[in-house]
């Protein structure tokens, strides 16, 4: 399913947010999800299916002031 | 000579949106050499609360390092900002994210932000409408809003009118290290929000360079001093850290002390009777 992930597209065949973020490498790291300009919470991963064209903000913390 | 009482020095707690802060120095994370130079630097300021930014993971990454290896979350309150931001409605966004991974963390500032709604990329001035939409939605969100903001008496008894937790006006540009530009303009900032409300905090961000700029913010009567590049580009930033730490402490003493009036001309120290020589004029 192609997926607009950071700006960028991808084609990955996954189903829930979940599965995204364990495919990117990233299930263990704290990272907040944005799907369609709304926050899905941690404990939504599991359950939140994925739809073809979705938009989706992968974003952790970096120095700043 | 009689030993000075410890108590003379106590201080009431600064209070921000329901937190206590044990340091009037709040620190950002950025613009470090490396992160090991950040965390030397972070536990010479003596802060407790710490800064940071909001960005996308970068999904490809050579060192595999990232900010939270380097952070200890349990000791650190953490700040989480909108830098970058330029509408309200990014930075409500970025608001929630920052929220959200502070949720994941169980830190304690995950309902806190540092509000920055930006104008341009040149003079990182603060947008005033949209920091204004924003600070309201966030508000209304449950978000404990520290809000940046320029110099402008006007604009900063809005933001406090529409909820800030803190308003914290900018001495001078972002990262500028020209100090407190406009006092008299920082003064009236004070006296207007602690009006009736002398905890009300009010915490001067950005454009500090040095020690002293930061001692001028807090003789001037404000709660506390947030800065990041001051510390992190100076030649040695753990021994700056160091100072603006003293520059804080001092600051604050030397607010709380009530300074002496200046005066044009000269009074002496020590007394004019019994002085054995010829005075000129009497």
């Amino acid at each position: 399913m192609k997926l607009i992930v950071n700006g960028d597209e991808k084609d990955l065949n996954v189903q829930t947010v979940r599965e995204l973020l364990v495919e990117l490498g990233l299930g263990d790291q704290p990272v907040a999800v944005e799907l369609n300009r709304d926050v899905v919470p941690k404990r939504e991963h599991d359950s939140k299916q994925l739809t073809e064209g979705d938009q989706i903000e992968l974003v952790t913390l970096v120095g700043g002031g | 000579m009689s030993e000075v009482k410890n108590d003379v020095l106590t201080d009431k707690e600064l209070i921000v949106g329901g937190r206590t802060l044990k340091s009037r120095l709040v620190v950002g994370t950025g613009k470090y050499a490396n992160y090991e130079q950040m965390q030397d630097a972070l536990e010479m300021s003596g802060a407790d609360v710490i800064t940071v930014a909001v960005r996308r993971e970068r999904l490809v990454d050579a060192e595999g390092r990232s900010l939270l290896d380097f952070i200890d979350t349990d000791k650190y309150t953490i700040l989480p900002n909108t830098a970058g931001c330029f509408t309200a409605e990014d930075a409500v966004r970025v608001s929630r994210l920052g929220r959200e991974i502070l949720d994941q963390l169980n830190n304690p500032g995950k309902d806190w932000v540092k509000l920055e709604v930006l104008n341009d990329t040149k003079t990182l001035l603060p947008d005033p409408v949209g920091t204004l939409e924003a600070l309201k939605e966030l508000v209304a969100d449950g978000f404990k809003v520290l809000c940046y903001t320029s110099d402008d008496p006007v604009m900063a008894c809005k933001l406090k009118e529409a909820g800030a937790a803190s308003v914290m006006p900018a001495g001078s540009p972002i990262g500028s290290g020209q100090g407190v530009l406009n006092p008299n303009n920082m003064r009236i900032i004070l006296e207007m929000l602690k009006e009736g409300d002398e905890d009300y905090p009010v915490i001067v961000d950005a454009g500090v360079g040095t020690a002293s700029d930061v001692m001028i913010a807090m003789e001037l009567g404000a709660d506390a001093v947030l800065l990041n590049t001051g510390i992190a580009h100076a030649k040695d930033p753990v021994r700056m850290a160091h100072a603006m730490k003293c520059a804080v402490e001092g600051g604050r003493s030397a607010y709380l002390s009530g300074r002496i009036g200046k005066k044009l001309y000269a009074t002496a120290s020590s007394p004019w009777s019994g002085v054995i020589s010829y005075i000129p004029g009497e």
